[in-house]
C-alpha cells in the first residue's frame, strides 16, 4: 500500500502517478470496455427501434417517451435499482448505461434519415432501388453525420456516467475517484487522476468519432457542426 | 421478488418517517440542496449569457461551455470539491456540495440563455431598434421574452440535473446528500438487508427527479404565452455521472 498523503502534501503527487501508470492504464481499459459495450449495445438497439418507428409517428412517439423516462432516471438511482436483482455485476453497470444512449441515438438516427432530401429519395426509387437498398445505401450514408453526432453525445455522456458505476465496483477511472476518497486519509491525487482521466477519455473518443465520420463521408468536405 | 415486498414494508414502517434520517427530513435536505445551487447558478449564469448573446460576444466560448459541461463527470466534481474542502481541514457538509452543484448547473443555464437570445429573429431586433428602443429595452422587452422557451428549458435541464446529483453527495458523507444517503448506506451493508434500503432510496431519488421535471414543465406552461410553447431539448444526462 502507498502511504497516504499528509495534509501538508501537495494536492497532486506526480511521483504517485509515475509509479501507478499500470493501475491507471487498467482503469482506463475498463472504462473504455464499459463505454464500448454500452454504446455498442445501445447503437444496435437504437437502430432496431429507429427502423421500427421510422415511418410511424405513433411508434416514434412511444419509443421516444419511454426512452425519455429512462433518460431522466438519475444514474445513481438507475444502478441502485438493479442491484437487488442482478447484484454487483457488470450487467448492473451496463444496462443503465445502455438505457441512457437510447434517447440520443434514436432521435438522431430518425431525424437524420427523415432529413434526407426527398428529391434524392425519388431519384433512387426511380433508378429502381428497393426499399432496403434505399435505406442502407442512400438514406443511412446521407444521415451518417447526424447519426455520428448522436454517437458522439452518447459516448461522452456514457464516459461521464461510468464513473458513478464505481459504486457497484465497475467504474473504470471512477474507481480511482472512489478509492482516493475511501482511503483512511483522503488521497486527492487519485481523485484528480480519475476525474481528469475521464474528461480526457471523453475528449479523445469524441475526436476519434469525428475523425471516423470524416473518413466515412468523404463527399462532405465542409466541417460539420454537431 | 421478495425484495419488492420488503421495500413496500420499508416504506410503510413508521420508523423510516421519523428523525434526522427519516424520509421527511431527507426530503427537506434534498430540496434545500437542490434549490440553493439552482438559484445561485441562475443568478450567475443567465444575466451574463443574455448580455453576451445580445452583443454577439463570446460565441465560441458559449459553444465550448456545452461540450466541456457534458464531458466533466459530476461524480468527479462532487468528490474533488469535497476533498479540496476536507484537506483544508474544513467540514464537508452543505456549502461545498452547493458549490459543486452550482458548477454543474451553470453550463446548461448559460448555454440555453445564450442560444435563446442569439436565435431571436434579427428582423424583430432591428424593428425594435427602429422604433427607438434603447439597447437595454431591446434585450429586456424583445429578446428576453422571445428567448424565454429555450432559456427555461435550460433551467429545467439544470435543475433536474442538480436534483439527481445531490444524491452523489452522500458518497462523501451521510450528513449530506438527501435521499442519496439511503442508497449509499444500503450499499454499505448489501448482504444484510441493505438491498431494500438501496431500492427504496433509488425509488425516492427517481420519483423526486421525475416530479421536478414535471413540476418545472408546469411552471413553463404557466409562464410562457400560448404562442411560445415549451421546448423539449435533449436534456443533459441526468445525474451524471
Amino acid at each position: 500500500m502507498i502511504p497516504p498523503a499528509q495534509s501538508a502534501a501537495p494536492f497532486v503527487r506526480w511521483d504517485w502517478i509515475g509509479r501507478h501508470l499500470d493501475d491507471i492504464w487498467e482503469a482506463t481499459v475498463e472504462h473504455l470496455t464499459l463505454t464500448g459495450l454500452a454504446v455498442g449495445i445501445g447503437l444496435a438497439i437504437s437502430l432496431a427501434l429507429s427502423l421500427w418507428s421510422l415511418r410511424s409517428a405513433r411508434r416514434f412517439a412511444v419509443v421516444t417517451s419511454v426512452a425519455s423516462v429512462l433518460y431522466s432516471l438519475p444514474s445513481l438511482s438507475a444502478f441502485a435499482l438493479l442491484v437487488p436483482f442482478f447484484g454487483l455485476t457488470r450487467t448492473t453497470a451496463v444496462v443503465p448505461l445502455v438505457s441512457y444512449t437510447l434517447l440520443i441515438l434514436v432521435r438522431n438516427i430518425v431525424t437524420g434519415i427523415r432529413a434526407v432530401d426527398p428529391a434524392v429519395r425519388e431519384a433512387a426509387i426511380g433508378m429502381g432501388y428497393t426499399r432496403a437498398a434505399l435505406l442502407w445505401r442512400i438514406e443511412m450514408p446521407l444521415a451518417l453525420p447526424v447519426i455520428v453526432a448522436g454517437l458522439r453525445i452518447a459516448t461522452v455522456t456514457v464516459v461521464g456516467l461510468v464513473t458513478v458505476a464505481s459504486l457497484i465496483g465497475y467504474g473504470g477511472l471512477g474507481g480511482l475517484i472512489l478509492s482516493g476518497l475511501r482511503r483512511s486519509i483522503i488521497f486527492p491525487t487519485e481523485i484528480v487522476v480519475g476525474t481528469v482521466g475521464a474528461i480526457l477519455l471523453a475528449a479523445v473518443l469524441d475526436g476519434a468519432l469525428l475523425l471516423l465520420q470524416r473518413l466515412l463521408t468523404p463527399w462532405r468536405r465542409a466541417a460539420q457542426g454537431v | 421478488m421478495e425484495v419488492l415486498a420488503e421495500t413496500v414494508r420499508w416504506f410503510l414502517d413508521g420508523a423510516n418517517w421519523a428523525g434526522r434520517n427519516g424520509i421527511p427530513a431527507r426530503l427537506l435536505q434534498h430540496l434545500l440542496l437542490s434549490a440553493v445551487p439552482s438559484v445561485i447558478a441562475a443568478a450567475l449564469a443567465i444575466p451574463p449569457a443574455l448580455w453576451l448573446a445580445h452583443r454577439r460576444r463570446a460565441e465560441f466560448f458559449a459553444n465550448a461551455v456545452v461540450n466541456v459541461g457534458r464531458a466533466v463527470p459530476s461524480f468527479g466534481v462532487v468528490v474533488l470539491l469535497a476533498v479540496f474542502w476536507i484537506t483544508r481541514g474544513w467540514d464537508f457538509a452543505f456549502w461545498p456540495l452547493v458549490v459543486a452543484l452550482v458548477l454543474l448547473a451553470v453550463p446548461p443555464m448559460f448555454t440555453n440563455a445564450y442560444a435563446g437570445v442569439a436565435d431571436v429573429d434579427p428582423a424583430l431586433v432591428e424593428a425594435a431598434r427602429g422604433m427607438g428602443l434603447t439597447e437595454r429595452q431591446v434585450l429586456i422587452d424583445v429578446e428576453l421574452p422571445a428567448a424565454l422557451p429555450v432559456l427555461l428549458a435550460g433551467v429545467r435541464i439544470a435543475i433536474v440535473q442538480v436534483v439527481a446529483t445531490v444524491a452523489l453527495g452522500a458518497v462523501v458523507t451521510s450528513r449530506t446528500g438527501g435521499f442519496g444517503v439511503y442508497i449509499v448506506n444500503g450499499f454499505a451493508r448489501l448482504r444484510d438487508g441493505g438491498d431494500v434500503v438501496v431500492l427504496a432510496g433509488a425509488i425516492l431519488v427517481a420519483l423526486l427527479t421525475l416530479a421536478t421535471e414535471r413540476g418545472f414543465g408546469l411552471v413553463e406552461r404557466a409562464v410562457l404565452p400560448r404562442s411560445l410553447p415549451a421546448v423539449h431539448l435533449p436534456a443533459q444526462p441526468p445525474s451524471h455521472g
